[in-house]
């Protein structure tokens, strides 16, 4: 397992979008990180019941997508196109199901080749479907063999890109967040998620090896998102999800440790810190996304980006045309400004990048801590450590710092209903042990022992 | 008004346990009547911090807090109910509609019909449609509530709905919620009523129960 002790990129401006220090290349010769920035289409299905008889409607639907979306790109001349295939939960339980998805948007994308010379690459994002089992099977079960059949033969048939939307720790992680538990978060992220992550990335990476795929990278969505969105209709502070948003990086970190190189998922909000840490390329969402969640940091997002992503979109009509293909469009002239600024050179990317961070950070904390200049700071914390639990609670530690040194400055507008919070998480942090071991003990003595098995975790 | 409610109402809102608790036996001790208890400070806590919610003025963890205390004084007095026959006045159902996992939405409704005194029976997530049938059936609920957070699993909720309503029970009102749905689609599958949020869901559990 690759351990990261510093620092890919070190300095502010250099965490911008476009440039990875170390770029993916692509079989159709995308190179993502190496100078621009391309657009990453996502979809999903509208109101439509899943199951065998209805697989022909299924299928249309995502002929209709893959056609229209790569029609349009082309049109645009886009320099190439991320796809993501997220499943739906039924399609990865049934592996014929996404296999035949997956071929659909193969042979789009090979037709749409020949006919324009378009390159685009296949993301193939199973859906985690470990937790339909309550307490979840994290290591076994049909749903587990179910899903790697699904990566398997997904790479096989040509999926280049392998991710997932991994849930280990989830099941304790919802009510961490509704209570405002910190130290319940740390114990979710970093001791089950950290564990469930190098157990089911050691699988991914052999998958990608069998098959000379990529394993892409991991997000902490079902954590920081759902910390996001439940801050965004203020059920919690937007400080506590602020602090939880940079845990999660702790998390997703393990993935790159077990041999993943980008671009991370578009949905990892953490992924400005794990740029910086390990150099690999990013896939990030903001504005374009509003179509699926709601988010504060629009603009800041695409700071640091390679791929720029619109999350996911409902096969519905719109007055242009497909929604798919109208999110198509958007990203792509998102990319297309930020490729024309970097081809001024230097400067003028910089100063859209400060843009692109000036105009969000300042309004709310969950921006704030993924901007270029504190992602830097957290991932400094994070590779000074030894452990996924030392990490997690250095790191939260350090946001608490950063984002009550940005309020007292006046750099950062936090409610008065949530300064509140910043001595009560640091309180929280302080009563933890030093040793992750007492931490297990102490956690697992309060955890809701009916919602989770502690040897799915190797605990 | 006795000084040990509003001290116990009080002790609610700011979510002290063990304040909570000691002023309920002390009101017992005194001679009040559960009901009373519950109806005159307790659930008056629980509106109070459900309001500074709805303002979002306090967060959920803090309503949370408030819950637990509210919990933690129903364990004395919920054997007094019992013994005296005394029943909540309404009665409930509620889960995640099949293949949907999602349920913190689900969650905090169920903890606000709580804390409105409402006995509420969770069925979880990824529920088969019967189960609700069966548990409304076998619990007496008057009120069913459909979570779903995907728009694959909206037809589910619309099942849910049918054989709700296929299943003879005229006194079961159905009222549903999640990202995806809206009044419009409340309409549309028969339901009864819609909530955007969980702020609003007891507001309107009380309104379509009361129709």
């Amino acid at each position: 397992m690759r351990k990261f002790t510093k620092l890919a990129v070190d300095d502010p401006l250099q965490l911008i979008f476009g440039q990875a220090p170390h770029p993916v290349r692509t079989r159709a010769g995308l190179e993502i990180g190496g100078g621009l920035v391309y657009p990453e289409i996502n979809f999903t299905l509208p109101s439509l019941t899943i199951d065998a008889g209805g697989l022909p409607g299924i299928c249309r639907n995502y002929e209709q997508i893959i056609q229209g979306t790569l029609r349009r790109a082309a049109e645009l001349e886009v320099p190439g196109v991320v796809v993501e295939f997220e499943t739906l939960p039924p399609m990865t339980e049934h592996p014929d199901w996404g296999m035949a998805i997956v071929d659909i948007l193969l042979n789009g994308m090979a037709e749409e080749a020949d006919r324009s010379g378009l390159k685009s690459v296949l993301r193939m994002t199973p859906n985690d479907n470990r937790e339909f089992e309550r307490p979840p099977l994290m290591r076994r079960g049909r749903y587990w063999e179910a899903m790697l059949e699904l990566f398997e033969r997904s790479s096989a048939a040509g999926a280049e890109l392998l991710s997932i939307e991994s849930v280990g720790g989830k099941e304790l992680h919802d009510d961490a967040l509704l209570n405002g538990d910190l130290p319940a978060s740390i114990f979710s992220l970093c001791i089950l998620g950290a564990r469930d992550m190098e157990f089911l990335w050691n699988h991914i990476h052999g998958i990608t090896s069998r098959h000379g795929a990529i394993c892409a990278g991991d997000t902490a969505c079902g954590f920081g998102n759902t910390a996001m969105v439940l801050a965004e209709q203020k059920m919690i502070p937007r400080v506590f999800a602020a602090v939880v948003r940079a845990v999660t990086a702790v998390r997703s970190l393990v993935a790159y440790e077990c041999g993943a190189v980008g671009p991370g998922k578009d949905c990892g909000y953490e992924n400005p810190i794990l740029k910086a840490i390990t150099g690999f390329p990013m896939a990030m969402e903001g504005k374009t996304a509003a179509c699926a969640h709601f988010s504060p940091m629009g603009n800041l997002a695409a700071a640091c980006c390679d791929t720029w992503s619109n999350e996911s979109v409902q096969n519905i009509k719109l007055l242009a045309g497909m929604a798919p293909t109208c999110y198509m469009e958007q990203l792509a002239y998102d990319c297309r400004l930020m490729n024309q600024a970097r081809s001024e050179g230097s400067t003028a990317a910089e100063t859209l990048q400060r843009w692109l961070v000036n105009s969000d950070a300042a309004l709310d904390p969950q921006a704030y801590i993924i901007s270029p200049h504190s992602s830097i700071e957290l991932a400094r914390v994070i590779v000074a450590e030894d452990s996924p639990y030392k990490a997690g609670v250095a790191v939260a530690r350090k946001a608490i710092d950063i984002l009550e040194s940005a309020h007292h400055g006046g750099k950062l507008r936090i409610a008065p209903n949530e300064v509140v919070w910043f001595d009560r998480l640091r309180d929280e942090l302080d009563d933890l042990p030093g040793d992750e071991g007492d931490f297990i003990s102490q956690r697992l003595s309060l955890a809701d022992s009916t919602k989770f098995l502690p040897a799915e975790y190797g605990l | 008004m006795n000084q040990n409610l509003t001290l116990l109402q009080s002790a609610i809102e700011a979510g002290k346990r063990k304040d909570a608790v000691a002023l309920t036996r002390s009101l017992l001790d005194e001679g009040m009547a559960p009901l009373d208890v519950v109806e005159q400070a307790l659930v008056p806590g629980m509106s109070v911090i459900g309001e500074k919610f709805k303002r979002n003025e306090v967060f959920v963890p803090e309503m949370l807090i408030a819950a637990r205390a509210m919990k933690e004084c129903m364990v004395l007095l919920e054997p007094l109910l019992v013994a005296a026959g005394v029943k909540p006045k309404h009665t409930a159902v509620i889960g995640t509609v099949q293949g949907d996992l999602h349920d913190i939405g689900k969650n905090l409704v169920a903890m606000m019909l709580k804390g409105a005194n409402f006995a509420v029976h969770d069925l979880g997530t990824n529920v088969p449609t019967e189960k609700f049938v069966e548990a409304a059936r076998e619990h007496g609920a008057e009120l069913v509530c459909l979570s779903a957070l995907l728009t694959t699993t909206m037809p589910a909720m619309r099942e849910a709905v049918g054989v709700i309503r296929a299943a003879a029970l005229p006194k079961v009102k159905i009222l549903v919620g999640g990202a995806p749905i809206t009044q419009e689609f409340c309409n549309e599958i028969g339901a009864d009523g819609y909530s955007p949020d969980a702020a609003s869901a007891v507001d309107k559990a009380k309104e379509v129960l009361s129709a």
